[in-house]
């Protein structure tokens, strides 16, 4: 199998390539800008994907294909059915399988020839600097602004690049931070966005191939930073709008003020992301209201008794053409300006999707004089899950 | 002719489903104000309850950061772009309540 490839005195190109690797790499080998020594330089190196989801998978996918010699995936996360739309790398029978293992085993598959190693794990403060250290580039392929933080803050102090990826419904952003003299994510975003700030939560959704695109272009610039060959995303950040179908790029300066790469660096070791990330207080809502509920069966129990009950369902329009539970549908977003649709003097039992968003319905309409009004506790979800399992859940 | 505001998906559901709008305006501050004026659930999305502009917003004209011209006294003109660019988090989005719910605050394009 692993024979080396004989070659003539004095010419050291094919050294550490087997005939099956050139025969594998044959479409690498014959470009001028990859060559024997390119290929070897993507053989020699060590790549660590944080987050084997939907950026994760052509990541992995295009990486091991292309020989990267040693890959790291790092992912707590166990493949469910909602993922495969768009998380390439899985397959059915991977659901209820931890995804670092899944994906190890469908990349060594692919390519037998590389080293794939599958961490089970959640990055953390303690854990992040020693999976680092074995590994020559970081791609970030998360999904939450902690880790995303924390990766940088990693790289940063490493002097390691991450190759950065992040989508948001139809749009995606790439660059390249912690290069030598180049911004970190920092540079651009010194904070986080609030709690409260959140959109519309029912404003959710990726479209599949987004992260499939996002993801492809984080590969490219991996194997170009391998290679060392053409100009890389450092200090620009790529727009990528899928409904335009157009690409923006914008200036990334580095920060001379800042707090991590900065002149005067403030911060020298990896903080507490949650709380850098989530209790930051500035207006942000309760994130468990307190309303009052009713449980899906108690619900059902009281329709069967043909009690005159009023059904508000508050989601949005496509949200209801999954499913509804026949309520009367007024988004949340239009409840201020729709609440002469609602009589105060019946009982009305408000749901969505999980429970959160009509809390904050329950919460906006007590405040405004309805003293009858409950929440549904756990929302379709819950419907599906305790009184009717024909209800799809999304 | 007018300087055009591309406002970024995370914030359309503020601005009535728009991608983009034109005002006459001479610097950022007065385009971003006519913007959050005909779409005021934009502006405690875009600025602090001090009126400044947020840490995680960026905004830039013609592909520049505002930051390293003259903030929000950058002048514009007729035809200029101003680009609201937000920090998004989303990667591996997950539908599951699994995972820590806290850690996916902010622009994330999760369901909840």
């Amino acid at each position: 199998m692993a024979t080396k490839v004989q070659t003539p005195a004095g010419t050291k190109a094919a050294e550490g390539l087997t005939n099956e690797e050139i025969l594998r790499y044959s479409r690498h080998l014959i470009m001028p800008e990859v060559g024997m020594e390119g290929q070897l330089k993507l053989k020699n190196a060590k790549v660590l994907l944080v987050g084997t989801g939907g950026l994760g998978a052509p990541l992995g996918l295009y990486l091991a294909a292309a020989g990267v010699g040693k890959l790291g995936l790092v992912d707590f996360d166990v493949v469910d059915f909602t993922n495969l739309q768009r998380q390439v790398t899985f397959g059915s029978s991977d659901v209820g399988k931890p995804k670092s293992e899944a994906a190890r085993a469908r990349l060594s598959n692919l390519n037998p020839d590389i080293q794939v190693q599958a961490f089970e794990t959640k990055l953390t403060s303690e854990n992040a600097l020693e999976l680092f250290k074995d590994f020559d580039i970081i791609v970030d392929g998360t999904d939450n602004f902690p880790t995303r933080y924390l990766v940088n803050d990693a790289c940063v102090l490493l002097g390691k690049p991450n190759v950065y990826g992040s989508i948001f419904r139809f749009e995606g952003q790439v660059t390249i931070f912690g290069m030598p003299g180049g911004p970190c994510y920092r540079c651009l975003y010194p904070e986080p966005p609030p709690p409260g700030l959140v959109p519309s939560c029912a404003e959710g959704g990726v479209l599949g191939v987004l992260p499939g695109i996002v993801g492809s272009i984080q590969a490219m610039e991996t194997i170009k930073l391998v290679l060392g060959s053409g100009r890389n995303l450092t200090g620009r950040l790529l727009l990528f709008d899928a409904l335009e179908m157009g690409f923006r790029e914008f200036k990334l300066r580095k920060n001379p003020k800042c707090p991590m790469c900065g002149e005067h660096r403030t911060i020298d070791k990896l903080i507490d992301y949650y709380e850098f990330c989530g209790v930051r207080g500035e207006e942000a809502p309760a994130p468990d209201l307190k309303v009052p509920e009713m449980t899906p069966r108690e619900l059902k129990a009281r329709l069967d008794r043909g009690e005159d009950l009023f059904i508000l369902d508050v989601r949005e329009p496509h949200e209801y053409q999954i499913c509804n539970l026949r309520g009367h549908l007024i988004p949340l977003g239009e409840l201020p300006r729709r609440v002469h649709e609602l009589d105060s003097s019946r009982e009305i039992v408000a749901h969505c999707r999980s429970g959160k968003r009509s809390a904050e319905a329950v919460d906006f309409l007590r405040k405004a004089g309805f003293r009858k009004i409950v929440n549904l506790k756990g929302g379709i979800l819950a419907w599906s899950d305790e009184v009717d399992a024909s209800v799809p859940k999304y | 002719m007018a300087v055009k505001v591309l406002i970024p998906p995370p914030l359309r559901p503020h601005a009535g489903g728009q991608a983009a709008a034109e005002f006459a305006a001479k610097n950022v501050e007065e385009a971003l104000g006519q913007l959050t004026s005909e779409f005021a659930g934009l502006k405690r999305h875009l600025f602090t309850e001090e009126g400044r502009l947020r840490s995680f917003v960026n905004v830039y004209v013609n592909g520049e950061d505002i930051r390293y011209l003259a903030q929000e006294k950058t002048p514009t003109k007729d035809g200029d772009t101003i680009n609201i660019i937000p920090s998004i988090a989303g990667g591996a989005p997950e539908n599951g309540a699994k995972g820590s719910r806290a850690a996916r605050v902010g622009m994330t394009d999760q369901a909840v």
